[in-house]
């Protein structure tokens, strides 16, 4: 792999007729997915602009280093924190393919150094998608005392034809802290194969939260897996799923303590309505008989409650069950 | 029903049986507008049981009787529909919602959800708008600054008839007034209030209440009236079908009111 291009190069390759129009499309696609177009083109920003298989646009701020390599179907990043680097502004990146079919695979590798703190946020952007797949495959590496904070946010558009698969390895050294919400929950779901699995050190601590919404013949699917095998080591995973008309989620969760003093928790709560279905299942794993692993659970319909207090506020059912269910996956 | 009703809310005959045990029997009640009626009854004497029928809730269809509101006919309408009418209902234990902020939350069925607006609100409820507007409406939230929350909300929506199911309980005495004075201000902006409660000091800041006792309503007079009555002589009462306390109170007749007798 080698660096991705330098700021000046890119914005100049991005000003050409072919990129400056893609680039300015995903940038709308990105606007549409939540995010803020003008923090990619802020120079203090560190940001990485990725649309199929080209960087369209990458901006490097000191600490912080992009490798990238064009694949037929994707490419493959390299993502570098030096260590002790402690950026205020979080990194920004843009993923996402315009098209409404083909293949986008990210291979994606991230170090953060030790003492380093850095904060990610990505959004990954398919408006059109009719017939298309997205794989994330990152491997993680968060140094000794370093946190790192990765947000992910998905914007499918409205026709469902699409398969995501993010897949992350993840190992946290002694004293990290690896903190990661994915969320799923603007335009439908499609398809969607989450697979998370956090080895974590001493005194490391890993924050899962996993929210999506499924509507239509969506498929969830969440996999995630705690390895909390350092002395005091502590792990969640929240997991927020609504799923509607005839959409199924399966969420697999396994925590483990595996040394003294670990702590672990697995929460999931799901929404169900029309003929959805929702499955979770927790797997606790104690190998030291000083760790504690708990897990809670609650799938059902809306709180009839809550319903009502929001028809009292003059809602109709649907626009109530609506706020509910916005509300728990916000 | 009259062409023109003097009563906002006119309950005629309303009896509810839940698990074959009788809730609610024969309950008559009327409201005028901008009135506060003051609803005093004891721990299980069926306050919320017929505040959840008023307002529709699921399980509470009544078996007998009919409810009037605003002139029309609402003892079928889901709740939704009663609420686009003008009436509404803070609950007892109020709900929570994961992720909603307070503000979004206010501004749901707010006439006027100008930042202002939500603002005062929460301020005629003792709560600083700068620290709540954007917390969560969650489990952080006491039960207290949950039924706050849950006033201001019903303030804002400047309804025609707002139910408070026992809007003091869990708040603290120095919040107490705030509430009193919150109530009497919804009553100044033209709505009607039906203060539940089994504090028989709040029901001072009724214009007129009733005594609620068995799931009926047994009395009904001024206020001072009523608390006098009540402090006198409503005990829980396990068996409903044996003699009444109420029926031998001394000084004070026990009346089943004719509409149009409760204000005075």
């Amino acid at each position: 792999m080698s660096p991705v291009l330098p700021p000046h190069q890119a914005q100049r390759l991005a000003t050409q007729p072919g990129w400056a129009q893609e680039y300015e499309a995903i940038l709308e696609a990105y606007r549409q997915a939540g995010g803020d177009p003008a923090l990619l083109r802020t120079p203090q920003f560190a940001t990485l602009v990725v649309s199929a298989n080209r960087v369209l646009a990458a901006n490097e701020v000191p600490g912080v280093h992009f490798e990238a390599e064009e694949l037929p179907d994707g490419i493959r990043a390299r993502i570098l924190v030096e260590p002790e680097v402690r950026l205020k502004r979080p990194v920004h990146l843009c993923f996402g393919m315009l098209p409404a079919e083909g293949v986008q695979e990210i291979h994606a590798e991230y170090e953060i150094g030790p003492g380093a703190q850095m904060e990610f946020i990505a959004h990954c952007t398919f408006p059109n998608a009719l017939r298309l797949k997205h794989l994330m495959d990152a491997r993680i590496q968060v140094g000794a005392r370093a946190t790192m904070i990765y947000h992910e946010s998905h914007f499918h558009g409205p026709h469902g034809g699409i398969e995501v698969i993010p897949q992350a390895k993840v190992m946290i050294d002694d004293g990290g802290r690896f903190i990661t919400d994915f969320s799923l929950i603007h335009g439908r779901v499609g398809k969607l194969i989450l697979d998370y699995e956090v080895t974590v050190g001493a005194d490391g601590v890993a924050e899962l939260t996993t929210k999506a919404y499924g509507l239509g013949d969506d498929t969830i699917r969440v996999n995630e897996t705690l390895h909390l095998n350092g002395e005091r080591a502590r792990g969640l995973t929240k997991t927020r799923i609504a799923v509607r008309d005839r959409a199924i989620s399966e969420v697999f969760t396994t925590a483990e303590g595996n040394a003294p003093f670990t702590r672990g928790h697995m929460d999931c709560t799901e929404i169900v309505r029309d003929q959805a279905t929702a499955r979770n299942m927790p797997l606790v794993v104690v190998r030291d008989d000083r760790a504690r692993v708990t897990h809670e659970a609650a799938i059902g319909s809306v709180n009839r409650k809550e319903l009502e207090t929001l028809m009292a506020r003059g809602l109709d059912e649907e626009a109530a069950v609506d706020v509910i269910i916005r509300g728990m996956l916000q | 029903m009259p062409e023109k009703d003097e009563y906002l809310l006119r309950v005629e005959n309303l009896s509810l049986k839940r698990d074959g045990r009788e809730i609610l029997s024969q309950v008559n009640l009327n409201i005028r507008p901008g009135e506060v009626h003051g609803l005093l009854g004891l721990n299980g004497s069926g306050k919320s049981s017929l505040a959840y029928t008023l307002m529709g809730c699921a399980g509470y269809t009544p078996d007998t009787g009919r409810i009037w509101f605003a002139g029309q006919d609402i003892t079928a309408l889901p709740i939704s529909e009663r609420a686009r009418l003008g009436l509404t209902l803070a609950w007892q234990e109020p709900a929570r919602f994961e992720g909603l902020p307070v503000g979004a939350y206010l501004a749901l069925g707010a006439k006027d959800a100008d930042p202002k607006r939500l603002a005062e609100a929460l301020e005629a409820v003792a709560l600083p708008p700068r620290a709540y507007l954007k917390r969560p409406l969650d489990p952080t939230l006491s039960g207290g600054e949950r039924k706050r929350i849950e006033l201001a909300a019903v303030f804002l929506m400047r309804p025609k008839l707002a139910i408070l199911d026992e809007p003091d309980s869990g708040i603290d005495a120095l919040t107490l007034n705030d509430i009193a004075a919150l109530i009497r201000r919804m009553a100044d902006q033209g709505s009607a209030v039906l203060l539940i409660t089994h504090r028989d000091e709040m029901v001072t800041v009724a214009d007129v209440a009733s005594l609620m006792c068995q799931g009926s309503i047994i009395f009904q007079g001024a206020p001072a009236e009523v608390r006098r009555y009540y402090g006198l002589r409503c005990r829980p009462h396990a068996d409903i079908s044996g003699p009444q306390p109420w029926g031998e109170a001394q000084g004070l007749e026990a009346r089943t009111l004719a509409w149009g007798d409760n204000r005075r």
